[in-house]
């Protein structure tokens, strides 16, 4: 079977990412998300795989290599272990796995709203910041100042 | 290789310094060219605009040109160093993915050896540069507040950026400790400033600015440049700079955007690569005349590199904050600026407080650094970490040592077969020991803001992009590069204006530093224009 011609991943390598990243961000219906092997997002996360492509592959591989039995029939609890331990030692092929799934599964709607924020780009709207407490400043005016003037110390001096 | 007509001043290089002498030099009416081997970057194109913005900062806009990998990068050997480079090409440089913050230099940073007994001092001054920083300031436009007890008198032209609920919450702890803190001078715009408008908090400062709020040099420098008459190249990549029978640079040879050769010649050339680029440029361009690379007699080309070691601590706090709705720039504290020998080290460093970051970035910098958990327990946690962010930068200053180098990678090449830099760089004990003060130092404002899950992450996923010393200013020849205005001493016709010229690091972030150095640079070959190559 060839590759994906967008993302360069096979079907059967999309399949076992949607088992780890659906693993890794499961849906929780207590917080209204979906996982991360929601179709909409493990199609992103294939799309987003790009220059990591070899990473990601290596990555992938690394967990299959580590499933006794393979992955998909670990249970939830297996799968779990293995990947948070293969996170924590799995260098950069772990880093890029994490990487292109969580900067994918961030930008879903329904995670966004679910998470209280606004589904959109920054710009044009952008946000408001709100000025803050300025008279916490005053205790900092009072002091004189301590820089070092190169006019009138000599060395070790403050 | 096709001849291009001459001019009078070439300059290499567009972004912070080489925009800043670009427009000193245009009111001399000189012809002047300057050659960027990156593009325009439209502001459409920026990160910000699309809702892909918090992964295109690991993408093409990228801090590291080898992850970057755009066409007009080059690749950076930076194996043996702890600290990865940064930087970016295009017009306006490193300026386009800075983070605006905007301190100076103390007037201690050029006396370094008189005062601490390390390093070298500078040939010119705090006091010397002054009226160049305040220019630079207008220039740029910068936002900030006098009255700052830690350091020389300022006067910024617009307020600063909001203390916001981050902000408020930093203040709290450091009054509690008694410690200084101040608004931080920064390049964002707060109120409509020279034709760009007001910093509307798109969240999302570094990797460019979509508003236009914040100050890069193609929407500062380069349009009043332009105007005054300067021809600027985009997609023009400089492979060697040559000389003539005198022994003076003759112009540059590069390619351009079809990868034909060219010849530019020039009365004058002006280098303005950065502390990487530069020294590249320079070791490249050895001849019979100069074997060891142009203007290297010293030796010191590529030597005395400086990366400022830039740890992070970071934590998260009960209180919800405005993290990545926000410039990241917050506030300063100069409290552990100046040098204290009771500390065990000597110089300084600056605290540098951020505000948090998008929804993305969060997850993925807490799972890197172990705080956010895979599996059932990841939608729990991440609603602890996101807008509860919390993260302090120690800003250290490296001394310059000359193992610490830029050299032409033997093997590695970028796309015009132009060898690599290959950088070597280790990090000093003193340095080290500044490191671990500037940390606990953070932990503890942080534990006294209340926030947990502290994590303090030292060299490696914070490279500041701040490349500096490596074609040192001096009096003396043999042991820097250029004379105290930025000529070479080798070759009298051949200047340097960027961060390679600095003697020593200092603890802040350098580019109202590098460009108010090349201000004044400007300044003196405008002065010095009947007897410029005496």
């Amino acid at each position: 079977m060839g590759n994906d011609a967008e993302t360069g991943l096979s079907a059967a390598e999309i399949r076992d990412l949607g088992d780890i990243a659906g693993t890794m961000i499961p849906a929780d219906p207590a917080f209204g998300v979906p996982g991360a092997d929601d179709p909409a997002i493990l199609a992103d996360i294939a799309r987003s795989v790009g220059r990591d492509l070899p990473l990601v592959r290596q990555a992938v591989a690394a967990i299959a290599a580590k499933s006794v039995g393979g992955f998909a029939d670990l249970d939830r609890d297996g799968k779990e272990a293995l990947i948070n331990d293969y996170y924590a030692h799995g260098g950069a092929p772990a880093v890029a796995l994490g990487r292109v799934i969580l900067g994918a599964y961030y930008r879903d709607d329904r995670v966004l709203l679910a998470l209280g924020l606004e589904a959109r780009a920054p710009f044009p709207k952008g946000y408001v910041l709100e000025q803050g407490d300025w008279s916490l400043l005053d205790a900092v005016r009072k002091r004189a100042p301590f820089w070092r003037d190169d006019r009138t110390t000599t060395a070790g001096e403050r | 290789m096709a001849g291009n007509e001459r001019v009078d001043v070439l300059i290499i290089g567009s972004g912070a310094s080489g925009a800043a002498v670009a427009w000193s030099l245009a009111e001399t009416r000189m012809r002047i060219l300057c050659l960027e081997q990156g593009d325009w970057v439209r502001s459409t194109d920026l990160p910000s605009n699309g809702r892909d913005w918090e992964a295109r900062r690991y993408t093409d806009f990228d801090i590291s040109p080898n992850r970057r990998g755009r066409d007009t990068d080059y690749p950076v050997n930076d194996d043996n160093s702890l600290m990865k480079i940064a930087n970016f090409n295009g017009v306006g440089g490193g300026t386009v993915i800075y983070t605006a913050h905007w301190p100076r230099m103390h007037p201690s940073d050029f006396n370094v050896k008189s005062l601490d007994g390390v390093a070298d001092d500078w040939p010119v001054d705090y006091w010397t540069l002054e009226r160049f920083y305040d220019e630079n300031d207008r220039m740029m436009g910068v936002s900030g507040l006098a009255g700052d007890p830690g350091v020389p008198p300022r006067n910024p032209p617009m307020p600063p950026i909001p203390l916001g609920k981050t902000g408020a919450h930093y203040a709290k702890a450091m009054n509690r400790l008694g410690w200084h803190w101040w608004p931080s001078d920064t390049t964002i715009a707060t109120t409509a400033y020279d034709g760009r408008a007001a910093c509307i908090n798109l969240g999302h400062c570094t990797p460019g600015c979509a508003q236009g709020a914040k100050a890069s040099t193609d929407i500062t420098y380069w349009p009043l440049a332009l105007r005054a008459g300067v021809e600027l190249r985009t997609r023009c990549r400089v492979r060697e700079i040559t000389t003539n029978e005198h022994g003076m640079a003759a112009g540059a040879i590069y390619y351009d955007a079809d990868g034909r050769e060219h010849f530019q010649p020039a009365e004058v050339v002006i280098v303005a690569c950065n502390g990487i680029g530069t020294p590249r440029l320079l070791l490249a361009s050895a001849s019979a005349r100069f074997p060891n690379g142009l203007a290297n007699s010293s030796g010191l080309v590529g030597k005395n590199l400086m990366l400022h070691p830039w740890p992070i601590v970071s934590g998260y706090v009960e209180e919800a904050l405005d993290g990545g709705r926000a410039p990241i720039t917050s506030m300063w504290s100069k409290q552990f600026y100046e040098t204290d020998p009771a500390r065990g080290f000597v110089r300084g460093y600056t605290l540098q407080f951020n505000r948090g970051t998008g929804p993305a970035n969060e997850a993925i910098t807490a799972a890197a650094t172990g705080r956010l958990p895979w599996g059932r327990d990841h939608h729990r946690v991440y609603r602890e970490l996101l807008g509860h962010r919390v993260g302090i930068g120690v800003a250290c200053e490296d001394l310059p040592e000359e193992h610490n180098r830029v050299t032409l990678d033997p093997v590695l090449k970028d796309s015009h077969g132009i060898p690599a830099p290959r950088i070597d760089y280790a990090i000093s004990e003193n340095t080290r020991r500044m490191m671990e003060h500037g940390i606990a130092r953070a932990e503890e404002i942080l534990t006294e803001a209340g926030a947990k899950r502290l994590h303090a992450s030292r060299t490696v996923l914070n490279s500041p992009g701040h490349l500096l010393g490596t074609a040192r200013m001096g009096d003396d020849p043999e042991r820097s590069v250029v004379n105290g205005w930025g000529r070479c001493h080798d070759v009298k016709n051949l200047f340097i204006v960027d961060g390679s010229i600095w003697v020593t690091s200092g603890g802040v972030n350098p580019t109202s530093t590098i460009q108010a150095l090349a201000l004044y640079i400007a300044d003196q070959m405008k002065q010095r224009l009947a007897t410029l190559f005496d």
